[in-house]
């Protein structure tokens, strides 16, 4: 009985997305046709890159990135809570990670922890703002976190400058924060044939989190009583849960993982907070969230599939296809999935009410006949 | 009754009926609007900052404040009819592309029509996946942005590139639109507002300001600001619009076709804010370019939270960003000079707070002005990265004084599910 | 799923016809079809000797047909007029004018005696005047037949008298009323003819000079009835729960509850009876926790809890069957070995330390189900998917599972069905001679006076006065609740 329930829910949950991405497809395909180019082409084109070592390797080390955002937002969304701050978050948490990092000597392990410390307790702070204004003020966080994003691009602009936490990077006009030694820094792992590119020894980190954010969710009190305030807010209050107490440690919960979101770069390859850090992370973050539907597995594929799409789309240009052809595919998944989960979630609440009726009329029935 | 079954314990007093207090709400504005001056004119003459309120200044803010404005409009629209629209960022980017595509080979008169036909596309979009499928508001609002971002970048690589004076990521120029000057009043004004008086000067600043270079976009959104006013709450059309917004079953069983609204209001929220993009490519830049919008499509809807879902208070709110971004562009110590004046209104604020006996507010708000007074006595300038972000503390430190008396549309987010009435 | 099924009706102009059946007999349904608001699958509907097809709201308003809903369908931040003319505006050119709309709605209000101020916000009204609101719309589009749900669910019998005399008012003048209630006496008392629906058929048409209450109740029930009695008296002298003096002041300084005091022994069920929204459901928040007294304080069992969080109140022993259980007593998306722990997340057998036990959870859910007789096809269903009866029986072997000794129920058995009010009551009563302390708030003054062992009245956030259940009669508690002859 209760399999049956089941396998319903996982077929109906892996549909929903792949119905999503085939849909995606065909717009694509569309706005390809109408572009003049041949989508089997560009898709075929794309598929070829994935076989590539030096492809892999980067699609892994930016889902690995991706994750972490995810992950960070996907706290929140359990609770009800929009944090679209993580973008805000992991900036300024790297800047301020890379300057504490570059401008310190530990040894290894201790310099590592210092450094991802100090980006998790900077996301931690940055987001917690958001929450206790919603606990004390009544600010909405949407609002609070867009500001919050902002305000941290000034906040980053305004440090990041030399004098300040910058010095210029040698043989260019970039400028960043002090290079982090050797003993601050992340390995990478040789693990894909092929290729000289490593991947990032942080793609532990993100399988870690992964592995406790599943915990956390579905094992402890707290989580119970975080997934209970997401779905009903007035039946936590009444169950005795401290609903501003958990808006506030859910913000900093997801803040402290946004902090992460930098890591793998700045320990695994760039070892300094510059100009051209990637911006934006965080709004991707968002995008696969809602493709993963908050899941933990279902954010690592969401965060592979958005890698891959990323990672293909420069090999497009060679066929005469603008690389942005992936950027409309990525809007297209994100907003037809959303659709789709919706369209699921009451096609679900309805066949488990009649399926229940159904059950309970042939029980009645059956106690009748045999009266 | 009989007082051997029920007894009374206590004595029943009649409660007391709160009465609204009537004011003549145009009085109170203009009386606000002359305070706010004097108080500006007061720091000019203070700290020798003529750019506070020089013309150019005030149509720097004017100018500054339109797509914004529009933004806000547009979540405007939409949430009066209880559909939250986090996509405006989205739909004023489609609205910057329309008029790039359009404005470079039409001419900017078609860049602007086909601008808010590309954001009512967006909006129509949003209304489908929240009115149709009653997906998550925020969730529809932050995909659709994405989407804008992805659909026009693509498009300005196809669209744009190989074409003279366009790329990948912007658009060939676009001729200008024209603008209006009144002739004899900006002169006259504008001779004032240089010799220096006291507010006489800060007032002539402020209509040179706004007679002088006048886009006829701005003019357009200006007359859109108070046609929504007359249109939503004159109109039997608006009433119905916001009782959707208000309590949508009730709205249903009289027979208002709530879906039918609320469409129509996204699709309007989302002209607005393409309106607000054609502002920015048309006028401000006359040229499309990639991340044209800057977010401006969040600062509208801050804006419009902040003037309490109302048209007039989403146009002041505009206008503070504009303002304030307006100092910050024309430099000349304006911002410092503005902490001054942010540090004497944080007293005013406190003082009246403590009168109302809000002693824990009114402290908190003295506190903060000592604090900015104190910054503004110990240093000279602000550096731009400061002033950039000083609209956006602005926003959250008004968000978090004020969000208490601020109250949004009761059924605003929330799906409108037909047949699941209780 | 089959809500109504051959439902034959005649109703007369200038007449009021009731109709009668028990909660979820299908009467609600049957209106909404009658309003347009639901497509009926087969059947016909015949206004003044012409067969209609209604198939919206719009529909049924043009033919003048008009509802008065049970749940007032008001907008709280939009003024009275607004209410009033939406959807049937009057125009000056595109402007609404509001000037005749004010005329219109002053003389309707004149004619009936329904004394409603248009300028006025909704949310300032208080339940009668809204429900005059809700008529007022109706006669503002011109309604001839006018159907009343539940019209007096929310209202006092001295209100009730108010509505009754305005009906007959309305029938004098030749309008048909389609009358909907499950309260017997008002029914005998207002209305010309009585149709009774058992299961979503009608299966008897009667007049109310033929029958009485009790043939009526049985013609509804279709079998014997339930009633709430209490047997022997359990009530021990052992103080549970003694609240001192508690207030409440709101934001804007307006005292929601003042002053309150009472005492619950082990053993003894208090009834609070009140019209709703004078403070009963903020006092049930105040005493689990979740508003913050402004004084005054909580002792359970000796021990002062007023500072105590709602969670450490739980577990200290305070169960609670919330008056909303769809908002406050669920997570409806949630299987149902979830929604067991809500509550009681940090007990046993739901957690060890600061782990949640899913299968410690599941065992005692399972158990629950089969104990309470929750009708189910297994714990792993959403908790949207039973009948509210389901759901309550659920609630309440969740909250007995913890052995507490205050039980708090707050309209236990609003929106169940007759077999499982009967379960629910048994419930109550065997937790009252298990020696718990409960305190027990509800809208149905039978079962109030049924099952408490002393009642005591609130008005507007005060106890007024108290009754002896064993001689106290619905209609002097009810004016009790008005405060109408409350100085006397």
């Amino acid at each position: 009985m209760s399999g049956r329930f089941s396998l319903n829910r996982m077929g109906l949950a892996v549909a929903a997305p792949l119905l999503a991405i085939v849909f995606a497809l065909v717009v694509t395909s569309v706005v390809l046709v109408a572009a003049g180019n041949n989508p089997i082409t560009a898709f075929t084109t794309m598929l070829e890159g994935l076989t590539k070592p030096r492809i892999q390797v980067n699609i892994l080390n930016s889902a690995t990135t991706y994750y972490f955002s995810a992950v960070a937002v996907a706290i929140g969304f359990k609770m009800n809570l929009f944090n679209i701050g993580v973008d805000g978050q992991y900036r300024l948490a790297a800047m301020l990670a890379a300057a504490v990092g570059g401008a310190v000597v530990l040894p290894p392990v201790l310099h590592v922890g210092l450094i991802v410390g100090v980006a998790m307790l900077v996301g931690a702070f940055w987001a917690g703002i958001a929450g206790l204004l919603k606990v004390t003020r009544g600010v909405s966080e949407v609002i609070s976190t867009i500001m919050l994003n902002f305000i941290a691009t000034g906040l980053v602009a305004f440090l990041l400058t030399p004098g300040r936490l910058a010095e210029s990077v040698a043989g260019s006009n970039n400028i960043g924060t002090k290079p982090i030694p050797e003993s601050g820094q992340v390995p990478g792992m040789a693990i894909i044939p092929g290729t000289k590119n490593e991947v990032y020894g942080f793609i532990l980190v993100a399988a870690l989190v992964g592995l406790g954010y599943w915990f956390l969710l579905n094992r402890t009190r707290f989580g119970f009583d975080l997934r209970a305030t997401g779905s009903s807010e007035p039946a936590a209050v009444a169950s005795g849960v401290n609903v501003g107490r958990m808006v506030v440690y859910a913000m900093l919960l997801s803040g402290a993982v946004a902090g992460l979101v930098g890591m793998p770069q700045l320990l695994g390859s760039s070892h300094t907070y510059s100009l051209d850090f990637p911006t934006g992370l965080g709004f991707t973050g968002i995008a696969i969230a809602l493709l993963g539907r908050n899941s933990p597995i279902g954010i690592a594929f969401g965060a592979l599939l958005w890698a891959f799409l990323d990672n293909t789309s420069n090999s497009l240009e060679f066929q005469g296809i603008p690389k942005q052809t992936v950027l409309i595919m990525q809007g297209v998944i994100v907003l037809s999935v959303v659709i789709a989960y919706e369209l699921v979630r009451r096609y679900r609440i309805r066949a488990v009410a009649q399926d229940v009726g159904r059950q309970l009329v042939t029980e009645v029935a059956e106690k009748e006949a045999v009266a | 009754m009989s007082a051997d079954t029920v007894t009374p314990t206590e004595a029943v007093a009649e409660p007391p009926r709160a009465r609204r207090l009537p004011a003549s709400k145009g009085l109170r504005l203009l009386y606000l609007a002359s305070v706010l001056l004097l108080l500006l004119s007061t720091v000019r003459i203070i700290t020798g900052v003529t750019n506070l309120t020089s013309a150019g200044t005030v149509a720097a803010a004017l100018g500054l404040s339109v797509p914004i404005a529009m933004a806000g409009l547009g979540g405007l629209w939409s949430e009066r009819s209880g559909v939250v629209n986090i996509g405006l960022e989205g739909m004023m980017i489609l609205g910057t592309f329309g008029a790039g595509w359009a404005g470079y080979q039409w001419g900017p008169w078609a860049g602007l029509g086909v601008a808010i036909a590309f954001g009512a596309l967006g909006g129509l979009l949003h209304a489908v996946a929240t009115v149709t499928f009653a997906v998550d508001q925020i969730v529809s609002g932050v995909a659709i942005n994405i989407l804008a971002v992805g659909l026009t970048q693509f498009l300005a690589a196809e669209l744009f590139q190989g074409v003279p004076g366009g790329g990948a990521t912007q658009s060939p120029r676009i001729d200008t639109m024209g603008s209006i000057t009144l002739p004899g009043i900006s002169d006259a004004a504008e001779g004032v507002a240089d010799k220096g008086w006291f507010l006489i000067s800060d007032l002539a600043g402020v209509i040179a300001g706004i007679t002088t270079n006048v886009s006829y976009i701005t003019i357009l959104a200006i007359l859109a600001l108070i046609g929504s006013f007359f249109v939503l709450w004159r109109t039997a059309f608006g009433l119905r619009l916001r009782s959707c917004g208000e309590a949508p079953y009730a709205a249903a069983t009289l027979g208002v076709n709530v879906r039918k609204y609320k469409y129509i209001a996204v699709v309007m929220s989302g002209a607005f804010a393409g309106l607000g993009g054609a502002y920015l490519t048309i006028v401000a830049a006359q040229i499309y370019r990639e991340g044209q919008t800057a977010g401006r499509g969040y600062i509208g809807l801050a804006a419009m939270i902040f003037g309490n879902w109302r048209p007039g208070g989403l146009a002041a709110g505009a206008g503070l960003f504009g303002y304030t971004d307006a100092l910050q562009l024309r430099g000349g110590g304006a911002v410092h000079a503005l902490l001054l004046l942010t540090s004497i209104l944080l007293v005013g604020y406190g003082i009246w707070l403590l009168v109302k006996r809000k002693t824990i507010s009114g402290a908190i708000s003295i506190v903060m002005a000592l604090g900015v007074f104190a910054w503004y006595a110990t240093t000279d300038d602000v550096a731009p990265q400061v002033a950039f972000v000083t609209p956006y503390v602005a926003t959250l430190l008004v968000l978090s004084l004020a969000s208490q008396r601020l109250r949004m549309p009761a059924a605003d987010g929330k799906p409108y599910l037909k047949g699941e009435e209780h | 799923m089959v809500a109504n099924k051959d439902i034959n009706l005649r109703v007369r102009r200038g007449t009021v016809h009731a109709i009668v059946g028990e909660n979820g007999a299908g009467k609600s349904t049957l209106m909404k079809t009658l309003y347009g608001m639901h497509r009926p699958d087969s059947g016909t509907i015949t206004l003044d000797g012409e067969q209609v097809a209604l198939t919206s709201p719009s529909d049924a308003i043009a033919r003048g047909v008009g509802m008065v809903h049970q749940h007032f369908q008001l907008a709280d931040n939009l003024s009275v007029l607004e209410n009033v003319v939406l959807g049937s505006e009057p125009k000056r050119g595109i402007r609404l004018d509001y000037d005749l709309a004010r005329t219109r709605i002053l003389d309707i209000s004149d004619r009936y005696g329904l004394d409603v101020t248009p300028d006025s916000l909704v949310e300032d009204l208080g339940v009668g005047e809204r429900q005059r609101v809700e008529i007022l719309k109706v006669l503002y589009r011109g309604a001839r037949t006018l159907i009343l749900d539940e019209p007096t669910a929310v209202l006092v019998p001295q209100e009730v008298d108010e509505l009754f005399d305005a009906l007959r008012e309305l029938k004098s003048e030749g309008l048909a009323i389609l009358f909907i209630s499950h309260k017997l006496d008002e029914v005998l008392k207002v209305a010309d003819e009585i149709t009774v629906i058992r299961r979503g058929t009608t299966v008897a048409s009667v007049l109310p000079a033929d029958v009485t209450a009790r043939q009526l109740a049985e013609l509804m029930v279709g079998s014997e009835l339930p009633t709430p009695e209490t047997r022997e008296s359990t009530v021990t002298d052992v103080e549970e729960i003694v609240i001192e003096g508690l207030t409440l002041v709101d934001r804007g300084g307006r005292a929601l509850l003042s002053d309150v005091s009472f005492t619950i022994h082990r053993g003894e069920v208090l009834g609070i009876a009140g019209v709703e929204g004078n403070g009963q459901a903020e006092l049930v928040e105040t005493v689990m926790g979740m508003r913050k007294a402004t004084s005054g304080s909580v002792h359970l069992a000796g021990d002062d809890i007023t500072a105590w969080s709602t969670r450490r109140r739980r577990e200290s022993g305070i169960a609670y069957i919330a008056e909303d259980r769809i908002r406050h007593g669920l997570l409806l998306e949630s299987p149902l070995w979830e929604n067991r722990m809500l509550g009681h997340q940090t007990q046993p057998p739901n957690s060890k330390g600061a782990l949640i036990d899913v299968k410690g959870a599941r065992t005692d859910t399972q158990r629950i189900v089969d104990e309470y007789d929750v009708r189910t096809p297994s714990i792993d269903v959403l908790a949207s998917a039973l009948s509210g009866g389901n759901q309550q029986k659920l609630i309440v072997g969740r909250e007995m599972s913890s052995s507490p000794s205050v039980l708090i129920a707050s309209h236990p058995t609003r929106g169940v069905d007759v077999g499982a009010q009967a379960a629910i009551w048994d419930l109550l009563r065997e937790a009252r001679s298990k020696g718990l302390a409960v305190l027990l708030i509800s809208a149905d003054l039978d079962e109030l006076i049924g099952l408490s062992d002393s009642i005591k009245v609130m008005l507007r956030g005060k106890l007024v006065a108290d009754a002896d259940p064993a001689t106290v009669t619905p209609e002097q508690l009810g004016s009790a609740m008005t405060g109408a002859e409350g100085a006397a």
